[in-house]
């Protein structure tokens, strides 16, 4: 695409933006619209002309300044100052002049006294489109981003969208962490991040706990390694397994999928009712061995092994892919070569599961920071960050400093992950998908690694199938937390009644509402997640532009937030002018597109890695710009990429908690904050009900998406078909 | 790839029109913070909604939540009316001037307590329900120790409780601060921390939610859960086997309080439901509701499974000095420092 069509469709919505729709945000949805040209639905073209929005001047002759020369047929470097201003000016004035008049006390010798600005609204969002748009335009007619506008646009726009709803919310509620009774406080700021309550190493000499730091390191490296380890198993089984193989697969992938759907609480539920004082196991040990009766599941053990469990079958989806992909004539070249199967495994195979190894511990290392159901309901006294900072937020001492400084040490333990995966994958190639013609049967595994798989696997299945039965059967007896298993429809009647009012069905169940709008938040959020994760990672492993690490930072740094920072920064952030979110149900598909954006993202890189960039060569060589590249080439080659980050944010959106409790508004409620209210009053079998029918609908869907967009596997033969009679 | 892409396109489309906010009715809408449980937030509600026609949205979130979220909408308010949740969190609200003041005309039908507690919070605050603390015990359990069945603060103190008894961490829960505040109030500031030190040595875990430990007492889990009595209730008429003790030294209780978000966008809306919630018909919905607090209309009825407060020895609590932000962090910090880094 060439910089003067990208100006002119900028122009053509920038100038919509001014003429036709609305400035300002619709309070009462759009009935307000009656109202229009003028009144609270006016265009600013209307707010202009009528004087009382004289300081949005600039905005109307920026654009009439970059509208003769694009009419003309030219499109010069200029346009990137004009779009860059009319997107500072835009912005500027909505900070700067907020619901309660002038904002920024310096401004008042050039503005005086203006009159009160409710949000931005349509128009405004247009113009800044338009803005990006230019400005990319200019930035690609200067010759930068490869002179290609439409890679230029793509950088200008995710940047913009990554600033907005990434890194500004963060950094607003982090500078809270410098603040102590509303004046800035550097001493305070120091005691908060050396305090001892995040430090000490009392455990190791007393009966006292240790800081929060150490709880979650610890934690969060062996749920990290025992997951890797368990999914590693579970993938050697199901893709080299030899002729078992493909049966194992497919109980692996029924199996696994279920701790990817499950909310959260609920394996936690399910592991006090197995494991807990009076659970059903702990009795049987005390009935038929005398063990006694102890309360060891709360603390660091439960959390753990609901951690494993919910981390195991993502870490499995990983390798799974990896190892699919992974070309077999490298490894049929070792074993021509005379090397055995275990050499083979150990000099060919592991080494280019390096980066997807490094990629799942790294998955499980931040989800373990960040997860927070499970510590909640499994931690007893075994404190971790996330739900430190919850607390110290939405506590009964209520500390948003303390709050600050425990999220900075969280992201700076997560940041010191990704760098140690940086240095561990080093600098060399792992492609082995080449525009080569590449054919063959996978080498199958070494035997004694076989049975160790097998002995790990098989009894890690079992035991979340009886994880899963409880969870089944929970939601379907009368009390299962005190062993009354009589059969009852009570608890799901409760959540899902559906009435007959006057010929037409009403959902009277309490469950209801909550369940229709997490279906509608994580429908409309799934495929724009999908979407801009895996352009996002096309432009970072692809694309060489300044600022390419800055992007790829702040794509991450959405990841390494613990849920209720994000939860509290947003509400900061998007609820006074000029970007005016809570409340809609909008906030919630944004918080939602911007946390699983990273999955999205990571899984397209790793993807990418392994598809030679000569076919990306081949394609510019023939003739193809950047967009006929992604479309035609790049594209089909990352659809298990793409399969795999649409299922992964449509579950974690059904299935988020931290980040959305504080985002749930009354009329757009959600599945997961209705669970934790449930599991709060002590309901269990309510809340355990509720999750049997999402854990039923996630699991239609994620089928119907494989489904629909085709099963996520790269053309190649897996298993001999022609009998090898020569 | 037509008919998926068709597909599609046609659920963006459905889930688009439902992003579109429903027409206002006559009566206009409310929007309320609920505290209490699920099953008496939405009774309630729909109550209102019968009775005035008034459409009512609602979220239930814990008080503590819901203080954070009115802190962080100060700007710009969402909610009208912040109703039922222990009283401490309303006060603080009404300290920080995020409440609004409303003298109800039921105000005279309500019972001392409540009134007390309004003038003590500049009526930014009302009382609707009270409940007291105490604690709840396992029977079978207790039986087969054969451990004598506790009735007093002290007995909880006794070397046979080693390592059984779970209550809530004050500096998560107002319910354990409210057990803080009971104790220095009914022994005196220096025993209740000797007796809190005590205490410790028994106590196997200390919950972040308030009514965890009756929970936790109704399934076994533990021995003696400490909690507020109306908890224990629900779970001895959901069917568990336990015991509930009013301390025989005495006990402090709290107010579950009302209040009205000050820049509410539907303030006549808000008074309304304020002055209807006051009234003997809106509090009866609690026992129905399994709520076993006590009602602050002194004609509404009481459940008959509640708690009588004539049967309780209840203390005089003082709501206007433990209730202030700097006496919880003081107190709070002190036990922090002298009684959870102690040995068990």
């Amino acid at each position: 695409m060439g910089a003067l069509t990208l100006a002119r469709v900028a122009l053509i919505c920038a100038t919509l933006g001014l003429f036709l729709a609305p400035w300002h945000g619709l309070q009462d949805g759009l009935s307000e619209l009656a109202a229009w040209p003028v009144g609270t639905a006016a265009p600013l073209v209307a707010l202009l002309l009528d004087g009382s929005r004289w300081w949005l001047w600039p905005v109307a002759l920026l654009l009439a300044l970059a509208a003769p020369a694009l009419l003309r047929g030219r499109a010069g470097g200029g346009l990137a100052w004009i779009g860059g201003l009319l997107v500072l000016a835009v912005l500027g004035a909505g900070y700067a002049i907020g619901l309660n008049g002038l904002q920024w006390g310096w401004l008042a010798p050039l503005l005086g006294a203006p009159p009160p600005q409710p949000s931005l609204g349509w128009g405004a969002f247009l113009v800044l489109a338009g803005g990006i748009g230019l400005f990319a335009a200019g930035q690609a007619a200067r010759g930068r981003f490869g002179a290609d506008a439409f890679v230029a646009f793509l950088v200008c726009g995710c940047g913009f969208l990554l600033i907005l709803f990434v890194f500004l919310p963060l950094v607003n509620m982090l500078s809270a962490a410098l603040y102590e009774d509303g004046r800035l406080a550097p001493a305070a700021f120091g005691a908060r991040l050396v305090a001892p309550e995040a430090w000490s190493l009392a455990c190791v000499t007393s009966h006292a706990g240790c800081g929060v730091v150490w709880n979650t390191l610890l934690l969060a490296s062996l749920t990290a390694v025992i997951s890797t380890l368990l999914g590693l198993a579970f993938a050697l089984l199901a893709v080299r397994g030899g002729a078992r193989g493909p049966v194992s697969a497919g109980a692996f992938r029924a199996m696994t999928i279920l701790p990817l759907i499950t909310p959260p609480f609920v394996v936690s539920l399910a592991l006090i009712v197995l494991f807990g004082r009076t659970g059903i196991v702990t009795g049987l040990l005390w009935d038929w061995f005398d063990i006694p009766r102890s309360r060891w599941i709360y603390g660091l053990p439960g959390v753990l092994l609901a951690q494993v469990l919910a981390q195991a079958p993502i870490a499995f989806l990983l390798l799974d892919g990896a190892l699919r992909a992974i070309s077999p004539s490298l490894e049929e070249a070792a074993s021509t070569m005379g090397a055995r199967r275990m050499r083979v495994f150990r000099t060919v195979t592991w080494p280019l599961l390096k980066p997807a190894l490094a990629a799942s511990f790294l998955l499980a290392f931040v989800e373990s920071l960040a997860d927070f159901g499970n510590p909640l309901v499994l931690g007893g006294d075994f404190d971790v960050l996330s739900t430190r900072i919850f607390f110290a937020i939405a506590g009964a001492r209520h500390d948003p400093g303390r709050a600050a400084a425990l999220a900075l040490l969280l992201l700076a333990i997560t940041f010191g992950a990704f760098a140690l995966q940086a240095l561990w994958l080093g600098k060399r190639r792992y492609t082995t998908v080449t525009g080569k013609g590449d054919s063959g049967i996978p080498a199958p595994l070494p035997k004694g690694l076989k049975f160790t798989c097998a002995a790990v696997a098989w009894p890690w299945m079992i035991f979340t199938a009886a994880v899963y039965g409880i969870i089944l059967v929970g939601g379907f007896v009368h009390d299962i937390g005190r062993g009354d298993l009589s059969f009852t429809w009570r608890h799901l009647g409760t959540g899902f009644e559906v009435g007959w009012f006057d010929g037409a069905p009403a959902f009277i169940g309490s469950a209801w509402d909550s369940l229709f709008t997490t279906i509608q938040v994580a429908a409309i959020s799934a495929p724009l997640t999908a979407g801009l994760g895996i352009l996002l990672a096309w432009l970072i492993a692809r694309q060489n532009f300044p600022g390419r690490r800055g992007l790829e930072f702040m794509t991450m740094l959405s990841f390494a937030i613990p849920g209720t920072v994000v939860g509290v920064s947003y509400i900061m952030a998007f609820n006074v002018p000029p970007v005016e979110l809570t409340g809609t149900a909008l906030i919630l598909v944004i918080c939602f597109v911007f946390r699983n954006l990273p999955v999205g993202v990571r899984g397209g890189i790793a993807a990418l890695a392994q598809i030679d960039k000569s076919l990306d060569e081949a394609s510019a060589t023939m003739g193809g710009g950047a967009f006929a590249t992604l479309r035609r080439v790049v594209l089909p080659l990352l659809r298990p990429a793409i399969v795999t980050a649409l299922a992964y944010s449509f579950v974690t959106a059904m299935t988020a908690v931290s980040a959305v409790i504080f985002l749930v508004s009354a009329r757009h409620n959600l599945a997961t904050v209705y669970i934790v209210g449930r599991v709060e009053a002590g309901e269990m079998a309510l809340a355990i009900a509720y999750s049997t029918v999402l854990i039923v609908i996630m699991l239609g869907m994620v089928l119907g998406i494989e489904k629909l967009v085709g099963r996520a596997r790269l053309g190649r033969g897996s298993a001999p078909t022609i009998p090898s009679g020569a | 790839m037509s008919t998926p892409r068709r597909l599609l396109a046609a659920g963006f489309a459905a889930t688009l029109t439902a992003f579109l906010p429903a027409a206002a009715t006559a009566q206009g809408n409310l929007t309320v913070y609920c505290s209490v449980q699920e099953e008496w937030c939405r009774p309630m509600m729909q109550a209102f909604e019968r009775a005035t026609g008034v459409r009512v949205a609602m979220t239930r979130k814990s008080s503590g939540e819901t203080l954070t979220q009115i802190r962080a909408e100060a700007a710009n308010p969402r909610g009208d009316v912040w109703w039922g949740g222990t009283g401490d969190p309303h006060m603080q609200a009404g300290e920080e001037n995020l409440t609004a003041e409303y003298q109800s005309p039921r105000m005279s039908e309500l019972h001392d307590w409540a009134t007390r507690q309004a003038q003590q919070a500049r009526f930014r605050t009302v009382g609707i329900y009270a409940g007291a603390l105490g604690y709840s015990y396992s029977a079978p359990e207790l039986a087969r120790r054969r451990i004598a069945a506790p009735t007093c603060w002290a007995d909880l103190a006794k070397p046979e409780f080693r390592g059984e008894i779970q209550v809530a961490d004050p500096n998560t829960s107002g319910t354990a601060y409210t057990m803080l505040a009971t104790l220095i109030q009914v022994l005196g500031e220096e025993p209740a921390f000797t007796y809190l030190r005590a205490l410790h040595r028994n106590v196997n875990q200390y919950t972040r939610s308030g009514a965890a430990p009756a929970r936790a007492a109704a399934t076994g889990e533990t021995l003696v859960g400490i909690t507020f009595l109306h908890d224990a209730v629900a779970q001895k008429v959901n069917g568990a086997p336990v015991e509930i003790v009013a301390p025989c030294e005495g006990t402090g209780y709290e107010i579950g309080s009302m209040s009205i978000i000050r820049g509410a966008r539907n303030m006549e809306n808000a008074q309304r439901f304020y002055d209807w919630a006051l009234s003997p018909e809106a509090q009866g919905l609690a026992g129905p509701a399994n709520a076993y607090q006590l009602p602050s209309n002194r004609t509404a009825p009481i459940p008959p499974q509640a708690p009588r407060f004539e049967n309780i020895r209840l203390i005089d609590y003082d709501f206007a000095r433990w209730g202030s932000a700097a006496e919880r962090t003081r107190v709070i910090t002190r036990w922090e420092r002298e009684v959870r880094a102690g040995a068990r």
